[in-house]
């Protein structure tokens, strides 16, 4: 296990040398990026290098990791560790916590602004947002919201940060500016993820009891789509969206599908279900490499995660990490 | 691939020709912009008020077996405030009012009840329940929780067949059976859909030889014979059935287990067994079974490991936050009782925030519906059978400190849904009220 590993491009060069050696071919220097995935049950979190797709680090944190975010310089984690009522800032150069953000109780999922210094944690146990800033460390306002609210999602712009809140059932927009509710928007039963697509005019919302995805055009609020999937042979309560990846470019959205253990390919302009990826049961949430050109998810029953080559939708490795495998960023 | 366009030409969605308008054009309806959403909704001009009220019966309970457990007063009550709580919050960024009013009659007499949603209680009469029932309504308030015994809920079933009535007390398998009404919605699990989930994990378990003992009670007797329809269904061999026939004495004597250490090894003398089920609704012996039997087997059933709607061990599924917003509220865990009330405000608040209507037949109609889909912290989506108006739901089961499973068990199969493994499916039940 390596901890202190260096940012600068040679160890992955050297990396990739030894990759070439052993595969024998390799079509061109990959871009290096990790893996960060947050283990709800070990309290870990696991670093998977993005070339080798090991496991080259777990690191111990405190109790319950569930979300996590990247800081703005990439060298800070952060992550909600709800039965510790905070969010931890974990170095990673050093891979120690370095200090602890007054988050509120029971902390889940987080967004930055996109000024990258305000931080908005979802307050499960509270009907807040909690909004600190994670220069000052000041916990700046809470924003009440519905009951157990979950999701963050900010726009590309900064402009709204929309909070789903998974027992009212709605998509709250949060104005960043006023930092007051705009608009509500009810969607399907207990929403859990909220994205925006990478132009910023619509934001995809999971629903994982009423098992759709609402897509709500931003500027009217309107929900213009209700994507719906349905797997052969698999009951229709299994299929529970939870976690949503849109492609860089505009082409394509995952969608994981929870107990299903199911990811959907799904076109981002017809929003038409193109394929389902087989991954592990209980796949919670999503990254995409900066590449683009894999998908990264957490199974949470299987304690893995599935690494699947977005060029051919196909999965192409399985990495072992924690228990209960949680949340998952890529730092490029 | 087809880049984003930022200057789309109308403020309607961005990409045209949408294939799906008539669904766009329905979804419009339930976005609701709103400055200061929880004060001044701006949709609705008059805001919809939704009237409540929850029946029960007052008098004292009987002290519980176990130390371990106190009395409570009127469980139910505070799940149903949760309940209103959260349609209060949901309603204020709709514009939906909610009001619950709480009716307590006056006891007329006493039954077992049902443990873990009661233990030996009050029983209200039919009669004055009807009464009750009749003045809410006439009074304008038309949605009710019922949380009374069989023979009261029948009657405020029948007092207003233009209510709607959700039984968030009653496990008696008639009610979903012949006796079914159709104003009448039963929120927890019958005792056949409890036997249900414990039979199938005795069966996975491979603990398929079963001893039955049953109180004194019609109820033990009701939970006795939905276990041994529940036996047979899934393959568990009853070996016997025995009665505990003993009148209760005092609950809090000293030196009282002394009794039970020669009473419990003589009492159950039966054939070989696995499990020892016991069937004890009013909770006067089952508690003394465990480590006092003849054999060392498990006790199953209304004591030991519990087949039930909801239990204090329970976490999974986002559990945790509806437990901890309970404890805040009520300072004591959530009982069965108060989680029924909370599931039938939450299902009436649910139908009420889809249809944005508040009168009995536009929301049986929602709740009956297959696009009615509850939350109810089980990792599945709950909804109703629209053949007898039952809720279908996961069942746990519990030790005293541990939840140990969730039923229904894999490998359970179903052509519908898999829930429908527990209790009265569309072929069995004989109630013919919900036929179209």
């Amino acid at each position: 296990m390596i901890r202190n590993r260096s940012r600068t491009p040679v160890p992955h060069a050297l990396a990739a040398l030894a990759t070439l050696a052993l595969a024998g071919a390799l079509a061109g220097p990959a871009t290096a990026y990790d893996v960060y995935v947050s283990n709800e049950r070990d309290n870990t979190i696991s670093v998977i290098d993005g070339e080798s797709l090991e496991v080259v680090d777990t690191i111990e944190v405190g109790q319950r990791p569930r979300g996590i975010s990247l800081g703005r310089d990439g060298d800070v984690l952060y992550i909600a560790t709800g039965d510790d009522d905070r969010v931890e800032a974990l170095d990673l150069e050093t891979g120690r916590v370095i200090h602890n953000l007054p988050s509120g109780p029971d902390p889940e999922l987080m967004a930055f602004g996109a000024e990258g210094r305000r931080l908005y944690i979802a307050n499960e146990d509270d009907n807040m947002v909690t909004v600190v800033d994670v220069d000052t460390r000041d916990k700046l306002v809470e924003i009440p919201v519905g009951i157990e609210p979950e999701g963050m999602g900010v726009s590309p712009d900064g402009k709204w940060l929309v909070n789903t809140s998974e027992t009212t059932n709605m998509a709250h927009f949060i104005d960043t500016e006023t930092l007051e509710i705009g608009a509500n928007v009810l969607v399907d039963t207990r929403p859990r993820v909220a994205q925006f697509t990478p132009d910023g005019a619509e934001v995809w919302v999971s629903a994982e009891i009423g098992g759709t995805v609402s897509v709500i055009d931003v500027e009217s609020k309107a929900i213009v789509e209700k994507i719906t999937f349905e797997i052969a042979g698999l009951r229709p309560e299994s299929i529970q969206p939870v976690g949503i990846a849109h492609a860089a470019d505009g082409e394509r959205t995952y969608v994981a599908l929870g107990p299903s253990a199911r990811v959907a390919v799904v076109d981002q302009t017809s929003f038409e279900v193109l394929d389902y990826l087989l991954v592990g049961p209980r796949v919670w949430n999503l990254a995409i490499s900066p590449d683009g050109k894999r998908l990264f998810t957490t199974n949470g029953v299987s304690g893995d995660v599935s690494v699947i080559d977005l060029e051919t939708d196909r999965v192409i490795e399985s990495v072992k990490v924690g228990r209960l495998p949680w949340g998952v960023v890529v730092r490029p | 691939m087809v880049p984003r366009s930022s200057n789309a030409p109308s403020p309607s969605p961005r990409r045209s020709p949408r294939p799906r308008a008539a669904l766009a054009a329905a979804s419009l309806l339930v976005a609701v912009a709103s400055a200061t959403p929880s004060v001044s909704p701006v949709l609705a001009a008059d805001p919809l008020e939704v009237r409540v009220a929850r029946l029960t019966v007052g008098g004292e309970s009987q002290l519980p077996l176990s130390l371990l457990d106190s009395r409570i007063e009127d469980p139910g009550a505070a799940g149903a405030e949760l309940g209103l709580e959260d349609n209060l919050t949901t309603g204020g960024f709709l514009g939906h009012e909610y009001a619950l009013e709480h009716v307590t009659l006056e006891p007329a007499g006493e039954g077992a009840g049902a443990r873990g949603i009661g233990g030996t209680t009050p029983v209200a009469d039919p009669a004055e329940a009807a009464d009750a029932a009749r003045s809410l309504v006439d009074a304008g308030t038309a949605l009710l929780l019922v949380d009374l015994g069989a023979r009261a809920l029948l009657a405020v079933a029948d007092a207003v067949p233009e209510a709607l009535v959700l039984n968030v007390r009653a496990p008696d398998d008639a009610l979903r059976d012949a006796d079914c009404r159709a104003n009448l919605l039963h929120v927890v699990p019958s005792r056949a859909m409890l036997a249900d989930a414990l039979a199938q994990y005795l069966a996975f378990k491979r603990w398929d030889r079963a001893a039955l003992v049953v109180g004194r009670h019609d109820e033990d007797a009701a939970f006795a014979d939905a276990f041994e329809r529940a036996a047979e269904r899934f393959g568990v061999e009853l070996v016997e059935r025995r009665e505990w026939t003993r009148e209760p004495g005092a609950r809090r004597t000293d030196s009282g287990h002394l009794t039970e250490q020669s009473e419990i090894p003589t009492f159950t003398r039966l054939p070989d067994h696995d499990v020892l089920v016991a069937a004890d609704e009013g909770d006067e012996f089952g508690e003394y079974l465990a480590y006092r039997t003849e054999d060392p087997r498990p006790v199953v059933g209304t004591q030991g490991l519990v087949p039930t709607l909801w239990s204090r061990t329970h976490e999974q599924w986002g559990a945790t936050q509806i437990q901890r917003r309970f404890e805040a509220l009520a300072d004591r865990p959530m009982t069965p009782r108060d989680q029924a009330a909370w599931l039938g405000m939450r299902a009436i608040g649910e139908a009420v925030t889809r249809t944005s209507a508040a009168d009995p037949e536009t929301l049986r109609a929602h709740l009956l519906g297959t696009d009615f889909a509850l939350a109810g912290f089980k990792g599945v989506p709950l909804s109703f059978r629209d053949w007898n108006g039952q809720l279908r739901q996961p069942v746990l089961l519990s030790g005293e400190r541990m939840l140990v499973s969730v039923s229904p068990q894999e490998g359970y199969l179903h052509q519908f849904s898999e829930l429908d493994t527990l209790g009265l499916d569309r072929p069995e039940s004989a109630c013919e009220a919900f036929d179209p």
